[in-house]
């Protein structure tokens, strides 16, 4: 814990200086299960973007939807909404453990 | 022009404290006894007396978000409430605490239901006495009216930054006319410059507060929270010396009258010290070596000042008019017999729980308190606390 904050030294009413630096923060580390976008199937309607809870669905300059798996929780959420069917949730582990 | 002698009911002689102190955003919800201070400043803003924004708002919960959110953005912010409503926006008084942001509200004490009532007693304070903020204890008009513009100053100060709460007994206090000096607009803004926010939400300077924290952080801030409220203390003692410098009043955390000598001091907070008082200069007319201390400030707890003043005498008597259902004792009295429990030489401590929801304790009950306190220590009998006046 050498390099984490003392109470002294940690910042005021634990105000963020330098706001947006959850992005710093790799939430892609929780996951469990991970969504495949199948891009055959994908409608681009934008749904997935819309509902993910984290930055993790991007859309490139041709439109094509992508996951972000440095953010990605693995909610399924995306899976979930997707009326196509274009998101399927795989296990991250071959195992399944 | 100085300060002028005005008769007015203390909820005004609050509101009063509130627009001298130019406030820039009023959020409150009205709930007996409060109410008059909420409805006298929205009158104000209303008449133009008061250049601030007053928010109606639908609950207190609310009432003190919007408070959070424009103290956030650097407006100087004030609510008032009481028991049910304080109870509402409990949640929020945390997170105003954990922000750390300067906000001032009256509590006009009454006591948490059920049964209902909207009588005065100490129950709503003490329900949310660990949430961080300033608490001081007003004893009459003149106290609410300094006590008030003295919270602004203290919150504001860079070396404080925590939210402030002045107490007053419900209709005791709030309901009654009394003769108070209200200052002048230009003594009040020499006093209480205008608001310079160290911390803001501001497009320019972009910050985040009310962050998440993780357990590896959590500790950490709690503590420096903790630390910086106790390191509030001798900044509420600087402005109370520069207070009566200027005015003449003089305010100390617990206010004693002949302690000195006394073989027993009888401790009690808010405007039922006044009878106190007389019930004491009269038993010590009899003889009787009794003293008093009058509860200022409640929070930061005045550790220093309880042994020394306290330390005196070997007899303690409080009278708590709040009850810890099921609990050792009054609150008050629990936290003296916390602050002694370490040392060599502490006096006994009687608690009593007396003046619920807003029963008169006259000056007879407090002798007959001081008599069952004596009997009591002199017996070896002292319970963890009574309740004193219940009927068999
Ligand atoms: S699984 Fe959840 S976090 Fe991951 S891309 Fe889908 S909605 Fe976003
Ligand atoms: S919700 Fe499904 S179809 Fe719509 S953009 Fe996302 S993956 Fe494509």
């Amino acid at each position: 814990m050498a390099d984490l904050p003392t109470w002294r030294t940690i910042d005021h009413a634990c105000i963020v200086f330098n706001p947006g630096n959850a992005a710093e923060y790799l939430t892609g580390d929780w996951r469990s299960m991970r969504p495949e976008l199948d891009q055959e199937k994908c409608k681009r309607c934008g749904r997935c973007w819309m509902y993910c809870p984290e930055p993790a669905v991007l859309v490139d300059e041709e439109g094509k939807y992508h996951i972000d798996y440095r953010y990605c929780k693995g909610c399924g959420i995306c899976s979930k909404e997707c009326p196509y069917d274009a998101i399927t949730m795989v296990e991250e582990c071959e195992d399944g453990i | 022009m100085g300060s002028k002698r005005v008769s007015l009911e203390v909820s005004e002689v609050c509101a009063e404290a509130v627009r001298l102190a130019d406030v820039d955003v009023v959020a409150a919800y009205p709930i007996t006894p409060q109410t008059h201070i909420a409805e006298v400043l929205s009158e104000m803003v209303a008449d133009g007396v008061l250049d601030a924004e007053y928010i109606n708002v639908e609950s207190e919960h609310s009432a003190m978000s919007c408070c959070i959110g424009a103290s956030a953005a650097g407006a100087r912010s004030f609510t008032a409430t009481s028991a049910q409503g304080l109870a509402l926006m409990s949640e929020m008084l945390y997170i105003a605490s954990g922000l750390r942001l300067p906000i001032v509200m009256a509590l006009v004490t009454r006591t948490l239901s059920a049964p209902l009532s909207i009588w005065g007693d100490y129950s709503d304070i003490m329900s949310v006495r660990d949430c961080g903020w300033i608490t001081l204890f007003a004893e009459d008009g003149q106290e609410v009216f300094d006590f008030t513009l003295q919270a602004f100053r203290i919150a504001e100060d860079e070396r404080v930054l925590f939210p402030a709460m002045v107490c007053m007994d419900g209709f005791h206090l709030s309901h009654v006319l009394e003769p108070v000096d209200v200052i002048s607009e230009e003594e009040a803004r020499d006093f209480l410059p205008v608001y310079r926010p160290k911390y803001r939400l501001h497009p320019s300077d972009p910050v985040s507060m009310g962050c998440f924290a993780m357990p590896d952080y959590f500790s950490e801030i709690k503590k420096r929270q903790d630390e910086e409220l106790k390191g509030s203390y001798p900044v509420i003692l600087e402005v109370w010396r520069e207070w009566e410098e200027r005015f003449g009043r003089r305010y100390a955390p617990l206010m004693s009258y002949w302690v000195d000598d006394a073989e027993m001091i009888l401790v009690i907070a808010g405007g039922y010290a006044g009878t106190a008082r007389l019930a004491v200069e009269g038993m010590r007319k009899r003889g009787m070596k009794v003293g008093l201390v009058s509860w200022k400030l409640w929070r930061p707890f005045p550790l220093d000042d309880v042994r020394e003043i306290l330390g005196k005498a070997p007899l303690v008597l409080v009278v708590d008019r709040a009850l810890s259902v099921g609990g050792a004792g009054g609150p008050i009295a629990n936290e003296i017999r916390a602050a002694f429990y370490h040392e060599k030489v502490r006096p006994q401590v009687v608690s009593m729980v007396a003046g619920l929801s807003g029963r008169d304790v006259l000056q007879r009950d407090f002798e007959a308190m001081t008599k069952r306190a004596m009997e009591l220590a002199e017996r070896g009998e002292i319970p963890y606390y009574e309740m004193y006046g219940v009927r068999e």
